[in-house]
């Protein structure tokens, strides 16, 4: 299969950052007609690696090339065969949604001819035809970034560049976002997105996790969740404070993280039948209102949750044994 | 002096036609987390700015702390606490210098006092070991717990967060939230909108907005029972086009995509062998089919579609 955007060992320090990279020896590969999820935590460098492959900001070093143009030599190339959604509100707030539809038109080079349609075509897509004439700062926070994502597509690119188009926005008008963003990967066209939103990961061909600069794990949703060495059980009983005292005293719970109402339990594989037993039989002795146990799908929450939490340990392991060098030396320094 | 910390009388707001705030009524006991959820547009930010002081209601009331936010904006101002997704810190300030400077706008404490008061924060969100690192080199979740900081350091007994989590990932959003649990079991009141439904089930009540109305004031677990039907979550290849099969059906009240599972609401249990032929004849057989539970965010889309189908 074809590559749409690959990198050999990206990096980027900004200037000022002595210590740190932003982001690091990344090597990536986002196949043709994918729909490719970015998730991190906030300041992981998503929105410097997305900036460097739309080509508007330059690498430190290492390479990358989208549809096989180099990012750094050959970024009016790029510009042309790509869309990029920058994370904040773009548009002109005082034009209306036709003309900064045909301002972006202009600018990503669309030929007179081919505009009108173009545009019309773009407002169909969205559902945004009715509003048309409608300054584009008076729009809900939904249509705001369904008219981003209609500019970034004016010109029919190949490739588009999504920056946490979603953040900010109701569930509704999130879920109609994302059908939008699967009827454009039918019609062939590459997407690469990031996200803060885990459900949203789980509806992209490819995931890769960046966690300080670095991309950790990569593969598809389905691959990454099945690979989790664990099993989870759900569940839900009142009152709350009665059911995490149970949870704690129960044995072979590897963690346990509250979701909304519930609670999700790690549990090793070969003990899950097990611990719910033994949670069923404790939550009935002590009277409370059982109302979800069960053994739940795995998620892409859990992956990246047992990833950061893996991570934060490795992390304080370092640090402490770096303070412990430090205490030791000032010992044998007096 | 009322027991509740903010109580909301017939609030109505209009910009000229728009009727941004209509008619909404609600209160917040004290220590409560109070979720005010609703669709981009529905009145959520109007309502906030009207609460503390920054926007004058048309008609109605609001008492925050006891005090009318008509007549005394700037008693409000002073007492409670605000956070917005657009934080602002100073970015070229370190750690402590940010929450040093917020102590001495806030209120003229002694400078001793003062002291205290930013190592007492600090320790509360975590970044004594970062209290000389410049703002500007924080990651975002650091920088969000530096801002609620920063938000309650003049120790207010209400506290205002208007989509303080977006954007925030997973795991940071759970320790942000850690925090909120804190400080409403110290007394504080909280309100908050979110688009984060896992966040909203924390809240103690929801109240959904939507075209300025408020269409449902309850408990997360009350809004969840009251959902008519019984909710069926599908594993299958083609979610979206499943979607559109069943759409129109008229035994489906709702459907909805949820990560690639497919929701769908139908009038009763019994539909779920109709829904199975209905799936296999369009050549989209399930994987599996099972009964679950609503959560917040089936209980949000059902809401808003209803609403919608009531507006046409």
């Amino acid at each position: 299969m074809n590559q749409a955007i690959t990198t050999q060992d990206l990096s980027k320090r900004y200037p000022g950052q002595k210590k740190k990279k932003a982001i690091h020896a990344i090597n990536l590969s986002v196949p043709e007609g994918s729909l490719y999820g970015i998730i991190g935590p906030d300041g992981a460098g998503k929105t410097t690696l997305l900036r460097i492959l739309a080509s508007v900001l330059p690498q430190s070093s290492g390479k990358a090339s989208v549809l096989g143009f180099d990012t750094k030599r050959k970024a009016e190339e790029i510009r042309k065969v790509i869309g990029y959604m920058p994370q904040e509100f773009s548009q002109y707030p005082d034009l209306s949604l036709n003309e900064n539809l045909n301002f972006f038109a202009d600018i990503q080079g669309v030929a007179k001819q081919d505009k009108q349609e173009r545009i019309d075509k773009m407002l169909e897509l969205t559902n945004l035809s009715h509003f048309r004439q409608r300054a584009a700062g008076k729009l809900s926070g939904g249509m705001k970034k369904k008219l981003a994502l209609s500019c970034a597509m004016v010109h029919n690119p190949r490739v588009l560049i999504l920056d946490e188009p979603t953040t900010g926005v109701d569930p509704v008008s999130r879920a109609e976002f994302w059908a939008l963003l699967s009827t454009i990967v039918k019609d062939g066209v590459t997407v690469l997105v990031s996200t803060p939103y885990m459900d949203e990961a789980e509806r992209c061909s490819m995931v890769g996790i960046l966690y300080d600069g670095q991309i950790l794990k990569e593969g598809s949703p389905e691959a990454l969740t099945h690979a989790l060495p664990f099993s989870i059980i759900e569940l839900k009983a009142k009152p709350r404070k009665q059911m995490r005292e149970v949870v704690a005293q129960t044995e072979d719970i590897l963690s346990w993280n509250p979701v909304g109402d519930r609670l999700r339990l790690s549990v090793a594989e070969d003990k899950e039948r097990q611990v719910r037993r033994v949670l069923e039989r404790k939550i009935k002795q002590q009277k409370l209102d059982l109302q979800i146990l069960r053994s739940a799908r795995k998620t892409m929450e859990d992956v990246f949750v047992s990833i950061v939490e893996e991570q934060s340990q490795t992390t304080d392991q370092t640090s402490l044994e770096k303070s412990a060098t430090q205490t030791s030396q000032k010992d044998q320094n007096p | 002096m009322t027991e509740n910390t903010i109580e909301v009388k017939n609030l109505v707001k209009t910009f000229g036609k728009f009727r941004a705030v209509d008619d909404i009524s609600f209160y917040i006991p004290q220590g409560e987390i109070f979720g005010l959820l609703g669709p981009n547009g529905a009145g959520k930010t109007t309502t906030i700015r009207m609460l503390i002081g920054l926007l004058r209601p048309d008609s109605g009331s609001a008492h925050v702390l006891g005090f009318d936010v008509r007549k005394k904006p700037e008693e409000v101002k002073k007492r409670i606490g605000y956070m917005s997704q657009k934080f602002s810190l100073y970015n070229d300030l370190t750690v402590r210098e940010n929450l040093d400077f917020y102590a001495a706008i806030y209120n003229n404490m002694p400078f001793r006092q003062r002291r205290e008061r930013v190592d007492e924060m600090l320790e509360m969100v975590e970044l004594g070991h970062i209290q000389r690192s410049q703002t500007r080199s924080l990651s975002g979740a650091w920088r969000q717990r530096l801002a609620l900081a920063c938000a309650i350091i003049h120790r207010p007994k209400m506290l205002f967060l208007d989509e303080a989590t977006a954007g925030v990932d997973p795991v940071a959003r759970r320790q942000f939230w850690d925090l909120i649990y804190r400080l409403a079991s110290e007394g504080i009141s909280v309100l908050a909108t979110t688009h984060y439904m896992d966040e909203a089930d924390y809240c103690n009540t929801i109240a959904m907005m939507y075209q300025g109305r408020l269409i449902s004031l309850a408990s997360p677990d009350t809004i969840k029972e009251s959902l008519p039907g019984t909710l069926l979550q599908i594993d299958l290849g083609d979610p979206l086009e499943a979607q559109k099969v069943l759409i129109n059906d008229p035994r489906v009240l709702n459907v909805s995509i949820q990560g690639m599972q497919l929701h769908v609401t139908v009038k009763k249990e019994s539909d779920i062998n109709a829904i199975q032929r209905l799936l296999n004849k369009a050549n989209l057989p399930p994987n599996t089919i099972e009964i679950i539970q609503p959560s917040l965010e089936d209980a949000f889309t059902s809401l808003v579609s209803q609403q919608r189908v009531l507006d046409q």
